[in-house]
């Protein structure tokens, strides 16, 4: 594999655009599945830019008062109320899986298959929590009388954006749980080594798409510190 | 011109799913040539419905005294017909049956990098098609609120199909979205990572460009389309108020309060504008191609089409609210995308011009797909001039809803862009069948198609200048505004229409009656450069290329080359093994 071309690159943008140009492959190096999976999360961006949009256009347009967040999302601990309480630990839930799934990409590559492994379960695990914590807010907003069309602290745009917004992200965090437990079965089972074929895709797999599967876990996580800000601190 | 380096193969052989089953290889088949196929009749197939709704709504508003339809069911039919051409036929036909088919062969790889996730994408395709068919046999029918589908009116009482036409519309478009990104990944990492020896992306031919940069813009705003569906479901079914505000309706205070329409129209367009150039950039840049073989010169500025390309992809982008010059908008805010729009016809002047440059002094054969081509130009000149009008804030706000719209968008992005598919399908059906397309009813089929198409919406400029609205289905007792002459005109359109629809059944009938009759193609009957004619079989087999995937040599643009025999060279012949013409030494060079 020869990555670098012979024919020295001419200066600036010529030398640019035919270096992005060049033979067979724009980013050297990299696989197929990781090329896509940055593509697809730019384009998830896009989705998440425009939700986080719309919330802030539905705060500006509507005319009733906006919930005081901090008394909102505030949990009470042996009779006093600490504002951000659960989302403190939630953040800190996701952004530590964030590290194990790091951890799990390097040892993946290093070919430690058990401890790749056992990594990549922690990370589903803790996701795993966090989904079960969000479940437990939102249970806890829905006694409170709080609905995507109805909220007794204030305007309604609230509780649909809430909802909206945080059940996106669930949803993603879900099926990322969810691909983590299989990514984990597959280097547990060693498919990656003996590359066995995909059950549905008829594809081998290799320790690159543990790769794949940590770009997405870090953008869910990266996305959830933008909720975090716009939703509980603003 | 001279050096012939064959560079490394970077990539590794790939390993093609060999299907086991007749299941699996002609219905849920992995290959992209055949998933390309099934995109396209489906594609035909729901667009078919569309065009059957237009002659209802001709017949309706050349002849209301018959009545054919009530009111409701025009709104219906304008909004299915709107919808479904614009999405469900263009969209997926130019990306996902000519991105499919042609993107693989002429790049050089043996199928698009994840067949498995092509093939879910066009049965997650099927399924919006049929999400949305299934509406019009729902109680309340489909929905009626015009294609924009602006809040608040398309999920209120009044609206035909408010009860589940409406639902059914949004769920269908997110499905179409999820299956469309699917496809739209493989597309893009196609021609970025599995591109063939020697194909450099300056290399590729201008159809590849225009696909590729084509679902670039799609990945990027349909997201604003699926945000905007899931919140207007909400709105519709949770009953939050993203998009509605305070309404009173027959006297009833409605539970909806606080929501923003004009946020819906700013993310309608944001997506909106871009799909133009997600339809028309494909187009520009297959007709590049077939204007370049059929004229047997090269593409005149070939660096500057692909740049006019990108750049018109990065403008459309920032142009989006002049869709919304009448909405209420902040005068400033009209003047910047004024403005916007006015640049963006700089780049697509320049690719005007270089078409026209191309054929100067080409060697021009008047086939069938260089006829479609012609005419796309002439439309689309027409179309994009209009365009120039309705630009401008002061021009559009009395042209705003009338019929001279009516006429601008379907000038631009829906006569010109059909008109390069079938010149393309003309072209490329000897590819994919092995036949060629009968001439004498493909010509008939042109010429009543492009001058019955000028037909009817010529007349709309001149309705929409004296102030006929569109989206009535009836004048009813207006004389005193308009002259009798709308009246007539109306009729006269419809004629037009009537018989530019025949036309289209004489190419569906000629399309199922060359695949059997058909005079058996030659090996690259055009004689072209690109790489798609150049696989072992024609029509290409599963891994399109035969053992060793062909090293590319040259751009997709010799043709006429001084020196060099034929009047072509393909892309995969070196200058050592091109045959020299008489009197020549070297290619360019004379002997003395």
């Amino acid at each position: 594999m020869s990555a670098t071309s012979k024919v020295p690159l001419k200066d600036g943008m010529e030398g640019f655009v035919s270096d992005w140009a060049s033979d067979q492959r724009a980013f050297k190096g990299v696989p197929w599945g990781k090329a896509m999976m940055w593509i697809f999360l730019l384009s998830d961006t896009f989705i998440f830019s425009i939700f986080l949009i719309g919330y802030m256009t539905a705060r500006w347009s509507t005319v009733e008062p906006w919930p005081n967040t901090s008394e909102v999302f505030a949990l009470t601990v042996n009779g006093v109320s600490v504002p951000l309480l659960l989302i403190a630990i939630m953040t800190f839930i996701l952004i530590t899986s964030s590290g194990t799934m790091a951890m799990a990409v390097r040892s993946g590559y290093q070919k430690k298959r058990k401890q790749a492994a056992a990594l990549l379960y922690l990370t589903a695990i803790l996701g795993l929590s966090f989904v079960g914590m969000q479940a437990f807010e939102w249970s806890k907003l829905i006694e409170e009388g709080i609905r995507p069309w109805e909220n007794p602290f204030g305007a309604r745009q609230f509780g649909s954006i809430f909802f909206m917004v945080t059940g996106f992200h669930g949803f993603h965090v879900s099926v990322g749980v969810i691909f983590l437990f299989i990514t984990a079965r597959k280097v547990l089972r060693g498919d990656y080594d003996t590359g066995r074929r995909g059950f549905f895709t008829w594809q081998k797999g290799r320790y690159e798409i543990v790769e794949t599967m940590g770009l997405y876990w870090h953008f869910v996580d990266l996305v959830w510190v933008f909720i975090f800000a716009f939703f509980y601190l603003w | 011109m001279s050096e012939s380096i064959i560079p490394e193969s970077e990539l590794e052989e790939v390993e093609l799913y060999h299907p086991k089953s007749w299941w699996t290889e002609k219905v849920f088949s992995q290959d992209a040539k055949l998933i390309a196929i099934q995109y396209g009749l489906t594609a035909f197939a729901i667009g078919f419905v569309a065009l059957v709704l237009s002659w209802f709504m001709r017949i309706q508003i050349a002849f209301p005294e018959m009545a054919i339809i009530s009111e409701g069911t025009y709104y219906q039919f304008i909004t299915m017909h709107g919808m479904i051409m614009v999405v469900y036929l263009l969209t997926a036909l130019f990306l996902g049956a000519f991105g499919n088919y042609l993107i693989p062969l002429m790049v050089g790889a043996r199928d698009m990098v994840f067949p498995y996730l092509n093939m879910v994408s066009y049965w997650t395709y099927l399924v919006a098609v049929l999400v949305l068919f299934v509406s019009f046999f729902t109680p309340g029918g489909p929905t009626g609120a015009g294609w924009t589908l602006y809040p608040p009116q398309a999920i209120l009482g009044g609206t035909p199909g408010q009860e589940t036409g409406i639902v059914l519309m949004l769920v269908s478009l997110c499905i179409f979205i999820v299956g469309f990104t699917m496809g739209g990944l493989n597309y893009v990492i196609t021609v970025l990572q599995a591109r063939t020896r020697g194909m450099t992306l300056m290399r590729m031919p201008l159809t590849v460009w225009g696909i590729f940069t084509a679902t670039v813009l799609a990945l990027f705003a349909f997201p604003a389309l699926f945000v905007s569906a899931v919140m207007m479901l909400f709105d519709k079914l949770l009953m939050t108020s993203f998009f509605m505000p305070a309404l009173v309706e027959f006297g009833e205070n409605l539970s909806y309060g606080g929501g923003s329409p004009i946020l819906f129209q700013h993310l309608f367009w944001f997506f909106g504008h871009p799909e133009v150039y997600i339809v028309a950039l494909p187009a520009f840049g297959i007709v590049s191609d077939l204007i370049s073989i059929h004229a047997r010169k090269n593409i005149f500025g070939f660096r500057m089409m692909v740049w006019a390309i990108v750049g018109i992809g990065a403008l459309s982008f920032i142009v989006w609210a002049h869709h919304m010059y009448v909405s209420g908008m902040n005068p400033y805010f009209g003047f910047f995308f004024a403005t916007t729009t006015l640049i963006i016809a700089v780049p697509t002047a320049l690719k005007v011009y270089n078409w026209i440059l191309t054929l100067w002094k080409g060697n021009i054969h008047l086939t069938i797909p260089m006829l479609f081509c012609l005419g796309f130009i002439v439309t689309f000149l027409n179309g994009g001039l209009t365009g120039l009008f309705l630009g401008n804030v002061i021009v559009d706000v009395p042209l705003s809803d009338t019929y001279f719209v009516v006429a601008h968008f379907h000038m631009v992005m829906g006569i010109a862009p059909v008109l390069v598919i079938l010149g393309a399908i003309y072209h490329w059906y000897p590819l994919i069948t092995g036949k060629m397309l009968h001439d004498g009813m493909g010509r008939f089929h042109f010429w009543i198609t492009f001058v019955g198409s000028y037909l009817i919406y010529f007349p709309m400029h001149y309705l929409g200048f004296i102030g006929v609205p569109r989206r009535y289905y009836e004048m009813g007792q207006t004389e005193a505004l308009y002259t009798s002459s709308a009246a007539d005109l109306n009729v006269f359109i419809t004629i037009a229409a009537l018989a530019v629809g025949f036309a289209q059944l004489v190419f569906i009938y000629n399309v199922f009656w060359s695949a059997k009759n058909g005079k058996v193609a030659e090996k690259n009957p055009w004689k072209s450069t690109s790489l798609e004619w150049q696989t072992p079989e024609q029509p290409p087999i599963h891994g399109n290329f035969g053992k060793e995937l062909p090293v590319v040599y040259r751009w997709a643009y010799d043709y006429s080359v001084p020196g060099a025999e034929d009047d072509f060279i393909p892309q995969d012949v070196p200058n050592e093994k091109v045959k020299l013409a008489e009197g020549y030494t070297e290619l360019g060079v004379e002997k003395t």
